[in-house]
């Protein structure tokens, strides 16, 4: 498709959804209500780590008002020594997350539910169950997690013959590091820390579910994938697939801390019990305990460099927290971490490692953010042992197509080098800096996904457009569906409805994850969108009387392909839908498909802070983004992705950390103590959309959403070390540890 | 435990409703009356997504009894537009992408709105300041400063 002749690809329409957004209209998952509904209430773990040996419900279940009680008994019990899984879940480790089994394994684990007349009266049931707990060591952090002498989370988990709390390891190999470094004129080797962080969305989880007599069963609720909903509920439930009919509700976001459930197959269990329908809805101080949030790190780098600049050997290890049970992001801390650059030996490992924790969840490329700021920050102490800029630094080592990754490709087309370039040349880089301020780089990569997409595209009789995806909308993707579905049709965007299909009225379609929605969905609506195109011209041909292949289509209407398909005047796409019960019936396509073609998305940040030195406050004064985005198909939001993402790893840099107190309970479960950025703390935020089109994408789709938070922590990180000449090497760089470091240095300068 | 009995205005309507004497007005606002425009992400005053007016005055109905909205006028953002006009905040904010998953949303209109009814002509740090009790995951914030003090100039701009 022409760059020139784009009339809604690459501009900023007006959402589908928006208004129902901004009356307080949209429904989302606990807005929802039915008839005859009763409250659920989760009883959960007051232990970190416990033997759970027994459970005793019947006072709670003589409480008027109560109406049904469910414990792990209730849930499928999915056997420890077979894996189970279902997308990058395992069933074993779900059904045990849901609801404790044998253990509790962190505090706030759930131990029971209830349902009843009001939730007031399913808090005071959880009260009056009994549980009798036979108390366990516990292992928060990862040091005390593998120390010889650990508390073991799970028997079965074994490492190098022993029962141990890790519970995998990954590994990437390119090349001869050793031989590598002998190559190397400097070496820098780094460890580094970061803590857990929650995935932040404001709207916590929440459900209706509604099981039938007939076990006919009905899901509304708030997650990045309908049909993942329908799986794990049938899974953890054993209720049929065929059963169940989960309709999305509006997501409040979910940055990934929404592709796995955690009260669906609960309340379709108390629903079930019950015979009525029940709704479930997660206090914050339950989002804070027992859901998300993303792994907390242990990291050690080694880059080694020829004088010149030439990267020639390079080295990660990275610890990640898991949780309670196995499954931190080590795939995208070692797969990310050097993919920017051109290094002919890497070696990447990565250990999952349980400890008594929730478990954690994606958050927005998962691990990739925690590898990046290891192996930037480390980029920084090189370039000024080298004395080279440190954006030169990365350009020289730039990875460009034909680079083979230490992960595994060998690189397409791609904009790695224009974002490093564009930042070289921006304004932002050369703008001078007062005291106490500081400036700082740092680059990043996520591979982007394709995968299972379904749309169904339907003319309406009055000729408009209804489009059905299966991916519920975390942040506009509807908007861009619209500018395509217009684009291509040839009408003005706002004759386009964009819907989410439930998973009894659409096809199978894949969550709402790894930046690949829009990737995959603009594919199928697409083909959906060229079939019903072909079935107008059809229509239109037969209205003429001429061959099919004499008619074209543009600007929304049919047209005779030259004067020797004859004289015909266009049929617009209201005539032909006006006329379509009488030339061939109704119109329609759909398409699903495995999506292939998916490419990683690359970015480069820029950030200047100012360091209140007496109080340790790091502020954020200017920040400017640069990212190859493939092709914005709508740019507004493609730049919403940048802030935000941008904004996330402000917090995660200088606030945000999980704190566990002395009897092994998060201490700050709460939006209070828990310090996500607000409006005050942050400036206005530059960008600049790099378009690097995927030649393997109809549009040039490349995927947006989670670069943006994998470049902040460590940019923040070199700004500071640039404002005071300290280097952090744990996050977060919040008050008190900047203080701690502050007041050291002014000691030791005494 | 008896219930109470309220008398109050919402949105311009009189209401009744009854409620334990526990319940919040977000309680009441959702569950009782069907306004679920309003959010819970918090329940205890650090998320604003459940602004709303009391008596004009901004606050967060998550904090606030619903026994004390006897005799006070209760404004949500079910209230903000007029039958099918929106309000230019509304408006700006669809024209701007302000918003993306859209559940901070209503909160951060309601709380805009009281903003402009003080103050006309905010400075970005005047508004900065006014919206840092409605957090946002989504947005880092940028968008929606620049579609209220868009908006701001805009009413301005129509009020002379």
């Amino acid at each position: 498709m022409s760059e020139m002749t784009n009339k809604w690809i690459g501009t900023s329409t007006i959402r589908p959804d928006g208004v129902d957004k901004v009356v307080g209209r949209a429904q989302y998952a606990a807005d929802s209500t039915l008839p005859g509904m009763i409250w659920g209430k989760v009883l959960r773990s007051p232990h970190p780590h416990a033997i759970i040996r027994s459970i005793d419900t019947s006072k709670a279940e003589a409480l008027p008002g109560v109406k049904s009680v469910v414990t792990a008994k209730d849930i499928v019990d999915f056997s420890v020594g077979t894996p189970v899984p279902l997308g990058i879940q395992d069933m074993r480790w779900m059904c045990r997350n849901v609801m404790a089994r044998e253990k509790a394994l962190f505090h706030g684990h759930p131990v029971a539910a209830v349902a009843a007349m009001s939730a007031d009266i399913a808090a005071k049931a959880c009260e009056l169950i009994e549980v009798d707990y036979e108390v366990l060591p516990w292992a928060i952090e990862i040091d005390d997690a593998i120390a010889p002498d650990a508390p073991i989370l799970h028997d079965f988990i074994k490492f190098e013959g022993k029962p141990s709390n890790i519970a995998g390891t990954l590994e990437h190999k390119l090349g001869d590091i050793e031989a590598g470094f002998e190559e190397a004129d400097v070496i820098v080797e780094r460890s580094f820390d970061t803590r857990p962080v929650h995935q932040g969305y404001i709207e916590p989880h929440a459900c209706l579910v509604s099981v039938a007599a007939d076990g006919k069963t009905t899901i509304w609720s708030s997650s990045q994938g309908q049909f993942m909903v329908r799986a794990m509920t049938a899974f953890l439930t054993g209720i049929p697939q065929s059963d169940i009919r989960a309709i999305p509700a509006e997501i409040g976001g979910g940055f990934g801390g929404k592709t796995i459930i955690y009260l669906e197959p609960v309340a379709a269990m108390l629903s079930k019990k019950s015979g009525r329908p029940v709704k479930m809805v997660m206090t914050r101080e339950e989002v804070m305990r027992a859901t998300g949030p993303t792994s907390g790190a242990k990291s050690m780098v080694k880059i080694g460099a020829k004088k010149d600049g030439t990267i020639v050997s390079a080295q990660a290890t990275h610890y990640l927290q898991a949780g309670a049970f196995p499954g931190s992001p080590i795939r995208g801390a070692c797969g990310c971490c050097f993919a920017p650059y051109d290094i002919p030996n890497v070696y990447t490992l990565g250990y999952d490692v349980v400890s008594n924790r929730s478990k954690v969840a994606a958050y927005r490329a998962p691990g990739s953010p925690i590898g990046a700021f290891a192996v930037e920050s480390t980029m920084d102490e090189l370039a000024e042992q080298l004395g080279i800029d440190p954006l030169e630094l990365r350009l020289k080592n730039a990875a460009k197509q034909g680079t083979k990754a230490a992960h595994g490709p060998v690189y397409p087309v791609m904009g790695y080098a224009e974002t490093v370039k564009a930042a070289l040349a921006h304004d932002h880089y050369k703008a001078p800096l007062g005291k106490f301020q500081g400036r700082g780089v740092a680059s990043g990569y996520w591979f982007n996904a394709g995968g299972e997409s379904s749309a169904q595209v339907n003319i309406t009789e009055d000729g408009n457009v209804v489009v059905t995806t299966g991916h519920p909308d975390i942040g506009g993707s509807r908007a861009s569906i619209a500018n395509i579905t217009a684009e291509l049709l040839g009408i003005d965007y706002r004759r386009v409805s964009v819907l989410i299909g439930d998973t009894a009225t659409i096809g199978y379609s894949n969550l709402t994850g790894g930046s690949r929605v829009l990737f995959a969905s603009a594919m199928v609506v697409t083909q959906s969108t060229e079939k019903v195109i072909e079935t107008l011209k059809g229509l239109a041909a037969k209205i003429w009387g001429i061959p099919a292949d004499a008619v074209t289509w543009s600007d929304g209407a049919a047209r005779p392909a030259g004067d020797n398909a004859g004289k015909f005047e266009p049929l617009t796409l209201e005539q032909l839908a006006a006329r379509a019960n009488e030339s061939g019936g109704p119109i329609g396509a759909g398409t699903q498909l495995n999506t292939t073609g998916a490419e990683g998305g690359f970015a480069t940040h820029i950030c200047d802070v100012e360091v209140d030195v007496e109080l340790g406050i790091v502020r954020v004064v200017r920040y400017t983004s640069f990212q190859d985005v493939g092709k914005a198909v709508h740019p507004a939001y493609v730049e919403g992705q940048m802030q935000g993402g941008a904004v996330q790893g402000i917090g995660w840099a200088l606030n945000e950390e999980y704190i566990y107190n002395k009897d092994g309970k998060v201490d700050n479960p709460g939006f209070l103590d828990y310090r996500m950025p607000v409006c005050s703390d942050v400036p206005m935020l530059d960008n600049v959309m790099i378009e690097v089109p995927n030649p393997k994408h109809p549009q040039g789709v490349r995927g947006v959403g989670e670069v943006p938070l994998v470049p902040p922590l460590a940019a923040i990180r070199n700004a500071v070390y640039n404002a005071l000449g300290i280097r952090f090497n744990s996050l977060p760089m919040s008050p008190p540890r900047v203080l701690e470091r502050l007041d050291a240095m002014r000691e030791a300068a005494e | 435990m008896a219930k109470l009995h309220v008398t109050t205005t919402i949105n311009g309507e009189p209401t009744e409703f009854l409620c334990e004497p526990h319940h919040t007005m977000l309680d009441v606002l959702r569950d009782n009356l069907g306004l679920t425009g309003s959010k819970e992400g918090c329940g205890s005053g650090d998320c604003g997504a459940c602004s709303i007016t009391l008596d004009d005055r901004l606050v967060c109905s998550c904090l606030m009894l619903a026994a004390e909205a006897e005799g006070h006028e209760i404004k949500t953002i079910e209230g903000m537009a007029e039958g099918d006009k929106l309000h230019p905040l509304q408006q700006k904010f669809l024209e701007m992408a302000a918003l993306q998953c859209g559940i901070c949303t209503p909160g951060v209109l309601v709380a805009a709105d009281a903003l402009l009814k003080k103050n006309p002509n905010p400075s970005e740090t005047e508004v900065r300041y006014w919206l840092a009790g409605n957090l946002c995951r989504c947005t880092g914030y940028d968008k929606i400063v620049r579609a209220v003090l868009e908006t701001a100039a805009e009413m301005r701009g129509a009020a002379e």
